[in-house]
C-alpha cells in the first residue's frame, strides 16, 4: 500500500511532461476546433454562427466536391501504390545476386519529403521545361498533364505514388522477411506453383502488413496537403482541391476564416473516423494473424 | 533450397524486369542531378545528358533560397523535437510499464486515444494560440507542440512490458533504485526500439510542411520543405535553379537514411506487427 502510494507521485512526475503538452496542443485544441467551427471569424474577432455551421458545410458544394477528389485520390494512389509495392517486394525478393542495389533503388524514394517530391514532379511534368511533355506529347504538352482538369488529379497521384513507393516497398519487403520458409517448400512439395504459392501463402501471411499499409496509405491520402499546394494549388477549375486543402490551402472560401476552417477541419476528423472504422471492420476479418 | 532461387530465362526475366523498374523509380531522381548540374535556364538543350557541367547552379541555389539557413532551421527543430519526444516517451512509458497508481488503465487509454486525432484538426487552434502568445515566426512555435507523441509512449511502453517484472524488483531491492533501473536497465536493454523512435521523430518533423507555413511567414524561419515553396516561387523562370534547389535540400537525409537503414524500417513497420 505504501509503495502504491510512493508510486503515484514518481508516475505523475513522468507523465506530466507527456501530458501537458498533449492536453494543450491536442485535446484542447480538437474541443476548441468543435466549438470554433460554429462560428464565422474575421480578422479580429468571431461570431457563433450555431451547430448548423456542420450541416450546412457538408452539404456545401465545395465540401462535396473536395470530398470527391478525396476519396478519388486515395482510390487512385492506395490500389496503384499497394500493387507495385508488393509486386517490386515480391520481384527483389528471391536470392539473386546484386539484389541489395535493386532494395535500396526501390526503398529510396522514402527519403524524398513531399516538398522535395512534388517540387521534383512540378517540373518533370512541366509542359516547357519538362521531358515528360516531350515523349507524351498531346495535353502533356498543351495545356499540360497539371493543368487540364482531366489529367490533374492523376498527375499528383502519379507524383504520390512514387514518393510512397520507398515505404510500401520497405513495409511489404518486411512483412515476407516474416513468412516461414518451410510453407514454401511445403507448397512446393505438394506441387503448387508460383502464383498459386503466391496466393495462398505470401498473401495471407503478410495480410496483417497489407492492412496496415493500406491504413497509412488512405490516411495519408485523405491528409494530402504538400502535393496539392506545390503542384496545383488545388486547381485547375478545384479538380485537386483535396479536403485538407479546403481546410487549409489558399484563395478559397475557407481562407481567411479560422470558423470555417475549424468547420472543415473537423469534418475531415469524422470523415477520417469513419473510415478507419471501416477499414479495421471489413479487413480484419479477412487478415491472417497467425496463431 | 531450390524454391528460394531462380534459374535459366526465369532468372534473366526477372533481372529485366527488376532493372526497368529501377529506371522507372530513379529517373526522376536522375533528372533532378542532370538538371541541378546545368546551368539555371538551360534545360530544353539535351535533357536528359549533362552537358554544360557546372556546379554554380548549387551554389546560386544555396543562395537565392537561403538553404544554408534553411537547412540550420530543419536541423536545430528536429534535433530539438527528436531529443523531446524521446526523452518524453521513455518517462511516461516507464510509468506505465512498471509503475502502480490509481487510474492506470483510464490514463493510458487517454494518453492513447490522441492517436486518433489527425494533426489537421487540430492546426486553425493551434495556430491561434501561437497569435494569441505572439510565438508566430519563432522556434518556439516550429517546435513546443510536438514536444511528446503518444506514438512514443506507445511504442516504448510495449518494448518496456517485455523486460521481467523481477527485475524491476531486484534492481529496488539491491539500490538502484527506480530512476537507476530505467537509465541502466530498461533503456539499455530497449536500444533498438529507442533507435526506431528516434529516427521516425525526426523523419516526421524534418518533413513537416503544412504547420510551418502556418506558423511562419519570415523566411528566416523557413524549413527546408517552406524552403523549397519560396525558391519555388522566386526563381519559376530558372528551373534548375529549383531542382537544384531540391537536390540540396534531399542529399542529408538521403545520407541519414543509408547509413540508419535498420532503425528506418523498424520505425516504419512498428504498426505493422501484431501484439
Amino acid at each position: 500500500m505504501k509503495r502504491k502510494r510512493r508510486d503515484s507521485g514518481l508516475a505523475a512526475l513522468m507523465l506530466v511532461p507527456s501530458g501537458v503538452i498533449l492536453l494543450l496542443f491536442v485535446v484542447y485544441p480538437l474541443i476548441k476546433a468543435v466549438w470554433l467551427g460554429q462560428q464565422r471569424c474575421g480578422v479580429t474577432k468571431c461570431t457563433n454562427n450555431g451547430f448548423d455551421q456542420y450541416l450546412d458545410a457538408f452539404r456545401s458544394n465545395e465540401f462535396q466536391d473536395a470530398l470527391i477528389v478525396t476519396a478519388k485520390y486515395a482510390l487512385i494512389t492506395v490500389p496503384i501504390g499497394l500493387v507495385l509495392g508488393v509486386a517490386l517486394a515480391v520481384l527483389a525478393d528471391k536470392y539473386m545476386r546484386g539484389v541489395g542495389i535493386f532494395r535500396t533503388i526501390f526503398s529510396s524514394t522514402v527519403a524524398t519529403s513531399v516538398a522535395v517530391a512534388s517540387v521534383m514532379w512540378f517540373f518533370l511534368l512541366n509542359p516547357n521545361v519538362g521531358v515528360l511533355s516531350e515523349w507524351i506529347g498531346g495535353i502533356a504538352k498543351t495545356p499540360g498533364l497539371l493543368q487540364d482538369p482531366r489529367s490533374a488529379l492523376w498527375a499528383v497521384s502519379a507524383s504520390s505514388i512514387w514518393a510512397n513507393l520507398g515505404f510500401t516497398f520497405i513495409v511489404v519487403t518486411a512483412g515476407l522477411q516474416g513468412v516461414p520458409k518451410d510453407l514454401y517448400e511445403s507448397a512446393y512439395v505438394d506441387g503448387a506453383g508460383g502464383f498459386s504459392r503466391f496466393t495462398n501463402v505470401t498473401l495471407p501471411m503478410i495480410s496483417p502488413t497489407l492492412l496496415f499499409a493500406t491504413v497509412v496509405l488512405t490516411t495519408r491520402a485523405f491528409q494530402s496537403f504538400g502535393e496539392v499546394d506545390l503542384l496545383t494549388e488545388g486547381g485547375p477549375l478545384g479538380k485537386t482541391t483535396t479536403l485538407t486543402y479546403l481546410a487549409y490551402g489558399s484563395g478559397l472560401p475557407t481562407s481567411n476564416d479560422d470558423g470555417l476552417r475549424a468547420t472543415v477541419s473537423v469534418l475531415l476528423f469524422a470523415v477520417l473516423l469513419a473510415l478507419a472504422l471501416v477499414q479495421f471492420r471489413g479487413l480484419e476479418k479477412r487478415v491472417h494473424y497467425g496463431n | 533450397m531450390a524454391i528460394d532461387q531462380v534459374y535459366g530465362a526465369r532468372k534473366v526475366g526477372r533481372y529485366l524486369l527488376l532493372t526497368f523498374m529501377a529506371f522507372v523509380v530513379i529517373f526522376p531522381i536522375y533528372m533532378m542531378v542532370v538538371g541541378a548540374l546545368k546551368p539555371g535556364n538551360k534545360v530544353l538543350v539535351n535533357p536528359l545528358l549533362p552537358t554544360d557541367f557546372t556546379t554554380g547552379t548549387l551554389t546560386e541555389a544555396w543562395r537565392t533560397g537561403h538553404l544554408g539557413r534553411a537547412l540550420w532551421n530543419s536541423a536545430y527543430v528536429s534535433v530539438l523535437i527528436t531529443l523531446a519526444q524521446v526523452v518524453t516517451s521513455i518517462l511516461a512509458a516507464y510509468a506505465f510499464a512498471f509503475l502502480r497508481f490509481p487510474g492506470k488503465t483510464f490514463v493510458f487509454v487517454a494518453f492513447l486515444a490522441t492517436l486518433l486525432v489527425p494533426l489537421e484538426a487540430t492546426l486553425t487552434v493551434n495556430r491561434r494560440t501561437m497569435q494569441s502568445l505572439s510565438w508566430i515566426n519563432s522556434y518556439k512555435a516550429l517546435t513546443i507542440p510536438f514536444l511528446a507523441t503518444a506514438f512514443g509512449i506507445f511504442m516504448i511502453r510495449q518494448v518496456f512490458l517485455t523486460i521481467p517484472k523481477e527485475m524491476h524488483e531486484a534492481a529496488s531491492m539491491d539500490g538502484l533504485g527506480r530512476l537507476g533501473f530505467l537509465w541502466q536497465v530498461a533503456v539499455p536493454l530497449s536500444r533498438p526500439t529507442i533507435g526506431a523512435l528516434t529516427l521516425f521523430s525526426f523523419l516526421t518533423s524534418w518533413n513537416q510542411y503544412l504547420w510551418p507555413t502556418l506558423v511562419t511567414t519570415n523566411q528566416k524561419f523557413n524549413t527546408v520543405q517552406t524552403g523549397l515553396k519560396t525558391l519555388k516561387l522566386a526563381a519559376i523562370d530558372k528551373p534548375n535553379l529549383v531542382i537544384a534547389g531540391t537536390v540540396i535540400v534531399a542529399l542529408p537525409i538521403f545520407v541519414v537514411l543509408i547509413a540508419f537503414q535498420r532503425q528506418l524500417i523498424r520505425g516504419l513497420t512498428a504498426g505493422a506487427v501484431k501484439g
